[in-house]
């Protein structure tokens, strides 16, 4: 890569800095839906930098359990830990700014071009100039290879490219952890490659990430740590090489002989 | 023979319409559009209000929204514009002076805010959960969201239902000539009533009405011009693609997508 003589790529490649992300710890963790509890004492530590991958069976509490990270749901009771410190002590609106969160249908603005779609928080919560703003958001729009597309709005982008959209605008928050939520589901199966690398960048170059997937190829590759939860538990987890090859308990036994 | 004539000099004696036709132009439609759009103005301001309030977390702002829906909604347009138009006449007088035009708009406003807050309501809950989970997802306050994201995208949605409430509202404004009008204020009902009395038939009434035809026509047409586009959108159909277009676009594309295959 860093033989490359093309220029563009170049120019985009210096604009890239390394992430910081910061460590997340999930202590005892349980959620509900009113009288359900569809989260039971979760715990769950990810190190700065590293990336976690949630597996399991619809309805297990994967995303119940991002959301509650961002406290898109309150939790019920337990405790999460941003970079050492109880996210449920602080204004959520103020935690949510610092992390980043891609969702399954995207959920791009449509009324709103790809780089506004980008901009939007920037200039709205981080209080940046509107023309700063959107020089960032060319910016990660290049990163995430669609400087192209910049101008386009949602429905005249691909799934694939509204899906990197949607990670551009995540990441210009600089957030210091990353949410999947089952971000490559609704992609067409050609574009979900496309996906998949850049979210692998984005863990070679520091980002703390939480990943919701089906992808075992992903959770294989790219990951420092897999959960296998069922039931609103934490049945299983560690290494890849842990989870994939020695799998300890018969519930992930099964749930691996079903999908690889 | 005798039917015939009687029927057009009941409803088109055009030397009698003839000679409304300056008035009706000049007083009714001038009035008629004056009340009716600035009934509508604050009517979608108010209207905004009781929507917001009514899709609240809040019991403390949704019950009282739902309670100024039901009752302004529930009377009988005639009946609100009398008691208020005569009920706080001379509190008026000593605000605005003697037109009855400030009570006759804001009894006007105050029926369409309640139509147009549904109208906002059903708007605004019909966008999709996701767009204001991805504003909060960024860290943006529930007000926010909502101002910048979602009410935009549900008041686009129903903009035909709100031109439709407008010609609710021109229709509505004849009722005001109830509260009493002085011969300049009289908007087109009453300009054409008035001159059906001196004409002894009712031509004048008739043209009045072809006035009213000539706002909301053209307006429901528009409408449901506009509705046809907003439900098939702009698109126009495209050629199959192949997605390898794509998918060697991302392979030519930036390092941190690449980056991770070298």
């Amino acid at each position: 890569m860093s033989l490359t003589n093309n220029t563009s790529r170049r120019a985009a490649a210096a604009t890239i800095e390394t992430f910081h992300g910061s460590s997340l710890e999930l202590k005892n963790l349980t959620m509900a839906y009113g009288d359900i509890e569809v989260l039971r004492n979760v715990n769950l530590t990810v190190a700065p930098g590293t990336t976690t991958c949630i597996i399991g069976p619809s309805g297990s509490g994967k995303s119940t359990l991002l959301r509650g990270v961002n406290r898109l749901h309150e939790p019920k009771s337990g405790d999460v830990l941003l970079a050492g410190e109880s996210a449920l002590k602080v204004n959520p609106d103020i935690l949510r700014a610092r992390i980043g969160m891609v969702f399954q249908h995207f959920n791009l603005f449509p009324d709103h071009t790809a780089l506004e779609n980008v901009a939007l928080a920037l200039w709205s919560v981080k209080g940046m100039p509107k023309a700063e703003a959107r020089e960032r958001a060319r910016h990660r729009l290049a990163e995430v290879g669609l400087a192209e597309r910049a101008d386009h709005r949602p429905r005249d982008l691909s799934g694939g490219q509204q899906q990197r959209v949607a990670i551009a605008r995540a990441l210009a928050m600089e957030p210091e952890v990353m949410l999947f939520d089952e971000a490559t589901s609704a992609l067409d199966p050609e574009l979900v490659k496309g996906v998949l690398n850049l979210m692998a960048g984005l863990a070679k170059r520091g980002m703390t990430m939480v990943v919701v997937t089906h992808e075992m190829g992903f959770a294989r590759k790219v990951a420092d740590q897999v959960v296998f939860m069922d039931e609103g538990e934490v049945v299983e987890a560690g290494t890849p090489a842990e989870l994939f090859d020695n799998p300890k308990s018969e519930r992930l036994r099964r749930f691996l002989s079903e999908v690889l | 023979m005798d039917w015939f004539s009687t029927i057009t000099r009941t409803f088109f004696d055009f030397g009698a319409m003839a000679e409304v036709l300056p008035q009706l132009i000049g007083v009714g439609l001038l009035n008629t559009l004056i009340i009716s759009v600035a009934a509508t103005i604050i009517g979608v301001a108010l209207g905004m209000v009781v929507a917001v309030m009514g899709i609240s977390s809040s019991k403390w702002l949704r019950i009282p929204a739902r309670i100024y829906t039901d009752l302004f909604r529930g009377l009988p347009a005639i009946l609100t514009i009398l008691l208020i138009g005569q009920g706080f006449a001379r509190l008026s007088q000593s605000i605005f002076g003697p037109s009855p035009y400030p009570l006759g708009i804001i009894a006007l406003a105050l029926i369409a805010s309640a139509y147009i807050g549904e109208i906002f309501r059903a708007g605004i809950q019909s966008v999709d959960k996701g767009q204001g989970e991805a504003c909060r997802a960024l860290g943006m306050s529930y007000a926010k969201s909502m101002r910048l994201v979602v009410v935009p995208q549900g008041i686009r949605r129903v903009l035909p239902a709100l031109v439709n409430q407008f010609i609710a509202i021109v229709k509505d404004s004849s009722l005001v000539y109830f509260l009493g009008l002085l011969v300049g204020e009289r908007e087109l009902f009453r300009v054409g009533q008035d001159a059906a009395v001196l004409s002894g038939n009712l031509s004048p009434l008739v043209m009045a009405g072809v006035f009213y035809l000539v706002i909301t026509v053209p307006l429901t047409h528009l409408v449901n011009y506009f509705d046809a586009r907003f439900r098939t959108g702009r698109r126009r159909a495209t050629p199959p693609t192949s997605g390898l277009k794509e998918v060697t676009e991302l392979d030519a594309a930036s390092p941190l997508i690449t980056g991770s295959n070298t």
